[in-house]
């Protein structure tokens, strides 16, 4: 399998491209039917072709090596060319898969926080979105990449300003800075790299790098790259507007932007650091490693002390999401076979139990409306099925055995044994002590305390929303019990990435 | 028995052995409350399907035979492993003989406290029990890290079953410390090892000879004796009195057999099949291991010396039966290690008949407390009879079963010329003595003391024996004690095969 992930790029592939057209358009499809059913019906069969597609290009690029499509038959570097790999194909399947599961789990969600006549619009951005993720972790080009990384983040913070709550407003709009910055940093610095190579694709840049790379200008275009990419990823103490955006967000949205957006910004940090400069010896031009390291590590001790203090569940989350974004740049700053595979793989981790933990407690926000700790006293009892879906989330994002978090884990502590990086090793599992506690705290007050009497128990949750949350509670236990498949891609994945291309 | 092993093979009677309770879980969960005797039964048909297969499993292990069966694959080259061996067989045999008489007892103490939530409980005793098979089947040090946490989990529930303060309270210390000290320092240990050595399966003679050397191998020693922090050493102690707070039943069988034999048993198969007797008779790695279990033992003692309640008593020189068998297996002698073996045994019928006796009297004459037991004997004469053999075993008297444990340890003590070791078990057979005794005494030689008008449980001061199936359980596991000093066979062969003979 491996061997063959090695050359066969002439094959053309139109599916490649088709992954992105068919979200792309059917939004204006959304916005012309002017009916949120309709809207929905088209989104859901969408997101479930997208990923249908996106299964299909996983499977091919695993079996035959990397895929190629050439826009307008131009070949690269004079024309635009998409160009999906093992970690590419990662990356749109985890997409693509939470795509297909919260689609269903919309319609009754986005009836519930959202008025009906927005919510055709509602829909329209969502496929917006998912085309721009997609569309980022296929493309060959980095100008391209910038343009599919603005539509997702301009659908982003419309999404987000949907919100029911009147600081979804500001909320969306501080995400919009900070956002626009990290993608301004991004486009400076791959202007930069224009200037010194001359070309935008992505494979023709990690041709010419090595003969450029000690110049300023790269140093300077790789200081704004690391910044602006940083500040998509999260990653502390850039993560200032992720607490809020989360928070304040649909639970659906809240939900497809915790599980896919973080992922896919550390996918460009991937293809940057690892292809873009993957024959530089990009570490000893620039002290990337020890920054990723520092701040991913302080990302996992501070965001989860801030978790332990909150009082709003879905502020909670976020905030265990910037610890959770450590632990994937940590892999990445590793910069090993395996830190990386660890980082990868977690992508797909996080954005199951993530996925599966908002919808949760979006499914607990439509049924009694509560998102504070103090308001799940009892949830325990009266929403069961609900909970302890939460429950198997939770212990997800401790690590424990037998759910993804472990596998991730494992990876992460067995990559810094493997350096013999002792105390990093002691610190990634104290910090995973840390999501002991705050789990706990809602674990706790939902089965151990007595319910408030109210004179209405809570809305029954419909099954459109309880299937998809338990179908991510599964899929965080099977691939916590059987991992073989999600780590062998990842390190297949790994494995491309440290050859260079 | 043996028309079960026509139609299944012994890989099959293993993963059933595993299976059986959570079947029968599934089912007791199906009956819930409305089905209540019907509920009961089938917790109670359970138990002694489950002690037919694995009895039925002994005379293989005794013949020699050490089949094995791959569950599925973790990670990649890591699978979930059912191994049959002596000292694996020897714990399960224990833990669900004993499960058959404590469900008996259960039935009786949990209606005869009118306890809410049963069905719940029956649920978790059924996880905890098939993990604790888990635990005993465990081919590799994955699978029993897998189901240790298993058991750490599915005991919390039961931990704080009254949902009280106290219980929330107990629940955490209890949680905290055997979470914090498996993911911290056990996890680690076993990382390390399999980053070392390339596997983590039990092998007689251990995997880590020639592979680490010196200092390290202390550490690395340490990381698993206090990693497993189950087995209750001090200072990492704390968890199991507070694990009292559950109701008698839990302490019983989980707390005095099941959580706390599946530490003991976990510390004796790393040493006896990771670091191998050898290596460390070689390296002398483990020369603090005496030391620290030394400690424990009298500590411990000491402390259980001044505690009024019953349970605490209980609990306290619970940790120091479980340093007994730890320093049977750090003098590395054969035949000490047969003693701990034994040990886990003996110490599991004495130790339950003591805890059923605690709840016999609690259920009967609503008492905890040591220094209201004067003349109980006269009132409670069965109750108070077992209790008398539970205290013998625990001091280490003939003709009960913690002589003969004793004795091995002793002798291994005297063969290794281990002065320390041998002072030690001198003289915390005399605390033993000096806290048992006098509650005996006290029973049978003393005048009741009636209660205060004003105490509420005063009306039960004119009380009789225990419901009868309180009685029932507590007589025949006393019977067992005094059984297993007369024919030890079974019991001494499996040990005797763990150390080859």
């Amino acid at each position: 399998m491996i061997e063959a992930l090695s050359h066969n790029m002439t094959a053309s592939d139109p599916w490649l491209i088709l992954l992105v057209v068919v979200p792309l358009l059917s939004a204006p499809l959304c916005i012309l039917l002017r009916s949120g059913i309709a809207a929905w019906s088209v989104a859901t069969a969408v997101s479930w072709v997208v990923f249908a597609i996106a299964l299909y290009l996983l499977n091919t690029v695993m079996e035959s090596g990397t895929m190629i499509y050439r826009i307008g038959g131009w070949d690269a570097p004079w024309g635009i060319e998409y160009r999906l790999d093992a970690v590419g194909a990662f990356v749109i399947v985890i997409v693509a898969a939470i795509g297909a599961v919260v689609m269903p789990y919309a319609r009754q969600s986005v009836a519930a926080e959202i008025p009906a006549e927005r919510h055709y619009l509602f829909y329209a951005m969502m496929m917006l979105n998912l085309s721009g993720l997609l569309g980022i972790a296929v493309t060959g080009d980095a100008f391209n990449l910038f343009v599919f990384l603005e539509i997702s983040s301009l659908s982003t913070y419309v999404l987000i300003s949907l919100g029911s709550d009147r600081r979804a407003l500001t909320a969306a709009y501080r995400y919009l800075i900070m956002g626009t910055l990290g993608a301004t940093f991004y486009i400076i610095g791959v202007g930069l790299m224009y200037q010194m190579t001359g070309t935008l694709n992505i494979s023709d840049l990690a041709t010419i790098m090595p003969a450029v790379a000690e110049t300023r200008t790269i140093l300077a275009a790789m200081a704004f790259l690391t910044v602006g990419i940083s500040l998509k990823i999260a990653l502390f103490p850039l993560h200032t507007w992720l607490p809020n955006a989360y928070t304040f967000a649909p639970s659906v949205v809240t939900i497809f932007i915790a599980a896919t957006a973080t992922k896919v910004a550390v996918y460009i940090l991937l293809r940057i650091v690892f292809t873009v400069f993957g024959q530089v010896d990009i570490f000893a031009h620039f002290p990337i490693q020890p920054v990723l390291m520092v701040m991913a590590i302080a990302a996992m001790f501070l965001a989860s002390l801030s978790a332990i203090w909150q009082e709003n569940v879905k502020r909670m989350m976020a905030y265990s999401s910037v610890a959770q974004i450590g632990y994937m740049v940590l892999g990445v700053a590793l910069a090993t076979e395996t830190g990386l595979t660890g980082s990868i793989v977690h992508l797909f981790n996080h954005a199951i139990m993530k996925g599966a933990a908002f919808m949760a407690i979006g499914a607990i926000i439509f049924a009694t409306g509560a998102v504070t700790i103090k308001d799940l006293e009892g949830i325990g009892r009266r929403m069961p099925l609900t909970m302890a879906a939460f429950v198997v989330a939770g212990l997800s994002l401790i690590g424990v055995p037998l759910t993804v978090g472990f596998i991730s884990k494992w990876q992460l502590v067995s990559a810094s044994l493997e350096l013999n990086m002792w105390p990093l090793a002691a610190l990634i599992v104290l910090s995973s002590l840390l999501a002991i506690v705050y789990v706990w705290r809602i674990f706790e007050v939902a089965y151990l305390r007595q319910p408030h009497i109210t004179e209405h128990n809570p809305k029954i949750v419909p099954l459109s929303m309880l299937i998809p949350t338990w179908i991510l509670a599964l899929a965080g236990i099977y691939f916590g019990a059987n991992a073989t498949f999600t780590l062998d891609v990842a390190h297949a994945a790994a494995r491309q990435l440290m050859g260079g291309l | 028995m043996a028309f079960l092993s026509t139609f299944l093979t012994q890989a099959d009677m293993i993963q059933l052995a595993v299976v059986l309770p959570l079947i029968g879980g599934l089912i007791v969960l199906w009956m819930g409350e409305r089905n209540a005797n019907l509920r009961e039964a089938t917790s109670l048909l359970t138990a002694v399907a489950e002690f037919i297969v694995v009895a039925g499993l002994t005379p293989d292990v005794l013949a020699g035979a050490r089949p094995s069966v791959d569950l599925f694959e973790m990670l990649p080259g890591l699978s979930l492993t059912l191994t049959l061996e002596p000292l694996g067989q020897l714990f399960a045999l224990v833990a669900s003989g004993l499960w058959i008489v404590n469900t008996i007892y259960s039935i009786g103490y949990m209606r005869g406290n009118h306890e809410h939530g049963q069905t719940r409980f029956y649920v978790c005793f059924t996880i905890a029990i098939s993990s604790a098979i888990g635990i005993a089947y465990a081919g590799n040090l994955l699978t029993l890290f897998v189901f240790y946490e298993v058991l750490t989990l599915s005991t919390y529930p039961l931990v704080t079953h009254a949902g009280t303060v106290a219980a929330r309270q107990g629940g955490r210390v209890y949680l905290g410390i055997l979470m914090s000290t498996s993911i911290g320092l056990f996890f680690m240990g076993m990382l390390w090892t399999y980053n070392i050595t390339g596997t983590l399966d039990f092998t007689l003679g251990g995997i880590l000879a020639g592979k680490i050397y010196g200092p390290e191998l202390a550490v690395l020693l340490f990381l698993y004796m206090y990693g497993i922090g189950k087995a209750a050493m001090m200072p990492i102690h704390r968890w199991l009195p507070a694990a009292m707070v559950a109701p008698t039943p839990v302490s019983a069988l989980l707390h005095a057999v099941a959580v706390v034999k599946a530490g003991v048993f976990s510390v004796v198969k790393v040493i006896v099949y990771i670091f191998g007797l050898d290596l460390l008779v070689e390296s002398r790695a483990d020369d603090w291991l005496i030391f620290a279990a030394c400690f424990t033992i009298i500590a411990a003692s000491i402390v259980a010396l001044r505690q009024d309640n019953l349970k605490r008593r209980l609990a306290y020189s619970t940790i120091s039966q479980l340093s007994y068998v730890i320093m049977g297996a750090a003098i590395l002698a054969p035949i000490s290690v047969m003693g701990a073996a034994m040990h886990i045994a003996a110490h599991a019928f004495g130790k339950i008949t003591l805890f059923f006796a605690a709840g016999s009297i609690y259920t009967a004459a609503h008492k905890t407390e040591v220094s209201q037991l004067d003349g109980i004997g006269k009132r409670m004469p069965w109750t108070m009879t077992a209790f008398a053999i539970g205290a013998l075993s625990m001091i280490g008297l003939p003709p009960t079963a913690g002589f003969i444990s004793k004795w091995y340890i002793l002798s291994g003590a005297v063969e290794t010329q281990n002065a320390l070791a041998i002072l030690v078990i001198i003289v915390s057979t005399l605390l033993n003595a000096a806290y048992f005794l006098p509650i005996v005494y006290a029973a049978f030689f003393k005048e009741q003391k009636p209660r205060n008008e004003s105490d509420p449980y005063s009306k039960y001061d004119n009380h009789g024996e225990a419901p009868v199936g309180v009685v029932l359980a507590l007589s025949f596991t006393a019977l067992g004690t005094l059984t297993l000093f007369f024919w030890p066979d079974v019991p001494l062969g499996l040990a005797r095969a763990l150390v080859g003979g």
